[in-house]
């Protein structure tokens, strides 16, 4: 199964970045020891000069990454075709036990690819690189996540046997089933509504707000990630089955599919850069502003923030006109 | 982010004038580049054409066939199966197919005979008449004689008058096919009706409901094996994507080729570069804008060997029939279907092409880059 041309290109992808996640890695650990900005040493200039090619690297793998993610689903959908039992991606990624934790790898490095380019970007605008311990830090921190993610998906492309009878979506999305996904779609559709819409249009403001200071930013942080979580909860017990025309099918994958106009793809890659955004601008309002970025810092985060508030803005009314355009009568 | 597009736009447009001042050698460069493009992409769009059309001639097939086993091996259907089977509660249209291979002995060919399906009005044979694929019009030259004469398996010759030639765009299911009445299908195998069907066909009126009907059948019949067309669907998809897949890792060598030419092309930077360089830190360009320089003429370079690349793709295995891999991935035989490629290109593919192609090329040109842009200029203008 491995002989496929869009396997290959993943995992020629997840292999390089691996190995520069861990060569960055080795050199963020001699970084972290010998940083010293004031300091005119041979080894500190032998520092800054690499860090150009370490960060430029990284930024090349990173945004790689987050197209991968994309690959990943999109590849996942396509097989469903070659297990039985499979109706989309879900039931592709049921076909071995690898295949769901390399999902949520793959959309853990989207985030932290993300997460990380927004602090460099922050850093690169600093004359005297401001952040750039605190860059290394969480390239570190978030090296285990690019390993875990490369070996899962080898060990995920590695294990397909097409002689598997996998599950179907319908069948694990149902309110009445066990796991974590029936609980996923048992939600309240007025409830799962009320959260998607009201939380979308909290964070929007609270993106957007021009004179948000430090604590606020990292609150807009942590609740754009309590958010994410909850809309997604929402999409699955509400909007999927609005956008499906039927009560009870729920999965969150089939919103991907052609015949539903790839209204998925509409709907999480707004949700998932607007959180990767407020999730980037909150960590990098609690690491402070340095006195260099006094001015460019802000304003660096007002302008991140806006672009979040429209991405929400454009989510929920995604969602709403999905809703709209539906026959189906769920409230009421 | 004004100011950030306005700085890309200047430093694109410095980077268009200094590939242009070093024509010759981005030339070579952007060629081998288009070449490996074309070659991959050639692969992938052949493939997927394939699939396409596989999954195109399937559409027409049976939802599901059911035949006989007699020790592992492919048996005749007795007759009374097909009343058995027309009693499931969602089958219909059950009807039990006479089809068998037949070797040409006179030219070395293989001949699918077949009768054809009672609701199939358009392809009905009379006795003594028979319906046949293009290839086989053509090899057997009938248009001369208008007959078709054929020494059956009993050493008895068979002389059937063509009826018709079936049409050149459904070649690809009708090459080798030869249709007869079931009469002459049964005289020239020498089968009586008591002897059954080769196999039995049936449609299932909700295609949801597929999986539930095999059940019945198996339950019925349990020695029976049992093909949905979702099954043949799947190995097709899965024997295509192998065979794409496994060409596509042979040409890895020539990938990797490619990442070392990159790379060596990138590091031998010429004394004028050198100075180029030299000269831009001089005036105030940082690292970072010369790093972000040598990127965007990777990048462009990789953007017009994808355009050219995936151009000559296109060309080659939808216009020229794919002649450079067809052996490889169509598979051969005598009487091998002429037929034309649908021009199918879904954007994964696109995507997966640039996944494995501009990723290394980049990766592989960034230590040079690098190299060149933390170069001190007093050393390089000296």
């Amino acid at each position: 199964m491995i002989f496929d041309p869009p396997i290959l290109a993943l995992l020629l992808t997840s292999g390089i970045t691996a190995a520069v996640w861990l060569a960055a890695a080795g050199f963020a650990v001699r970084l972290l020891r010998h940083w010293d900005i004031r300091s005119g040493s041979g080894r500190q200039i032998r520092l800054e000069r690499q860090t150009y090619l370490v960060a430029t690297a990284l930024k090349i793998v990173m945004v790689a990454q987050m197209a991968a993610l994309a690959l990943f689903v999109h590849n996942a959908d396509r097989m469903a075709i070659l297990f039985t039992g499979a109706m989309c991606a879900l039931g592709t990624l049921n076909v071995n036990e690898w295949g769901m934790p390399a999902f949520l790898a793959q959309m853990g490095m989207f985030l932290a690819a993300a997460i990380w380019l927004l602090v460099n970007r922050a850093d690169e605008m600093g004359r005297d690189y401001p952040h750039t311990r605190a860059k290394y830090a969480l390239l570190l921190a978030f090296a285990p996540l690019a390993l875990a993610a490369a070996a899962l998906q080898w060990l995920y492309f590695l294990n397909l046997d097409p002689n598997v009878i996998t599950s179907c979506c319908s069948k694990l999305f149902t309110p009445e089933g066990a796991g974590v996904q029936a609980d996923l779609s048992a939600m309240d559709p007025r409830a799962a509504l009320a959260l998607l819409f009201g939380g979308s249009g909290l964070l929007a403001a609270l993106a957007a707000w021009p004179r948000a200071g430090r604590w606020p930013r990292v609150a807009a942080g942590i609740l754009a990630a309590l958010y994410f979580t909850g809309a997604v909860a929402a999409i699955i017990s509400a909007v999927a089955p609005y956008v499906y025309e039927t009560p009870n099918h729920h999965c969150p994958f089939c919103l991907l599919k052609p015949q539903y106009g790839f209204i998925g793809y509409l709907l999480y890659l707004p949700l998932f850069v607007a959180t990767a955004l407020l999730l980037g601008t909150g960590l990098l309002a609690a690491l402070g502003t340095p006195a260099s970025l006094r001015d460019a810092q802000p304003a660096f985060m007002r302008r991140v923030g806006c672009i979040a508030a429209i991405l929400y803005v454009s989510f929920a009314a995604v969602a709403l006109y999905a809703i709209m355009r539906s026959h189906l009568i769920l409230i009421g | 982010m004004r100011r950030w597009l306005g700085r890309q736009l200047h430093l694109v447009d410095f980077t268009l004038g200094a590939l242009m001042r070093r024509k010759g050698r981005n030339f070579m460069l952007l060629t081998v580049y288009t070449l490996v493009i074309f070659m991959l992409a050639s692969v992938m769009f052949l493939g997927s054409a394939l699939r396409h059309e596989a999954a195109t001639a399937l559409k027409g097939a049976p939802e599901v066939t059911v035949q006989n086993m007699v020790m592992g091996r492919h048996a005749l259907s007795p007759p009374e199966w097909v009343e058995r089977l027309s009693r499931i509660r969602g089958a219909r249209n059950v009807h039990g197919r006479l089809w068998g291979y037949f070797y040409d002995q006179a030219n070395g060919a293989n001949y699918t005979l077949m009768v054809p399906p009672p609701h199939a009005r358009d392809i009905a044979v009379r006795e003594g008449e028979t319906v046949i694929g293009a290839s086989v019009a053509r090899l057997r030259e009938v248009h001369r004689t208008g007959y078709l004469f054929l020494l059956s398996p009993a050493g008895k010759l068979f002389r059937l008058k063509v009826a018709r030639t079936l049409p050149h765009r459904s070649e690809l299911l009708s090459a080798d096919l030869v249709l007869l009445s079931e009469k002459d299908f049964r005289t020239f195998f020498n089968l009586k009706p008591r002897d059954g069907f080769t196999d039995i066909a049936l449609a299932v009126r909700n295609s949801n409901e597929v999986p539930t009907v095999v059940n019945k059948i198996t339950r019925i019949l349990p020695g029976a094996r049992v093909i949905t067309r979702e099954d043949v669907l799947r190995t097709y998809e899965n024997v295509f994507s192998w065979r794409e897949g496994i060409v596509l890792a042979m040409l890895a060598a020539a990938l990797v080729a490619f990442a070392i030419f990159a790379f060596d092309k990138a590091s031998g930077l010429s004394a004028e570069e050198r100075r180029e360089i030299g000269i831009l830190k001089a005036v105030g360009w940082e690292t970072s804008d010369i790093i972000a320089m040598k990127l965007w003429e990777g990048g462009i370079v990789s953007a017009f060997a994808l355009v050219f690349g995936v151009a000559a793709a296109y060309a080659h295995v939808f216009l020229l029939d794919a002649g450079l891999l067809a052996p490889v991935l169509k598979g051969w035989a005598v009487l091998y279907p002429d037929f034309s490629l649908t021009p199918v290109i879904d954007r994964m593919q696109l995507l997966t092409l640039a996944f494995v192609t501009v990723v290394p090329f980049t990766v592989a040109t960034l230590v040079p880059v690098w190299k060149a842009a933390i170069t001190d200029p007093d050393i390089v203008m000296r």
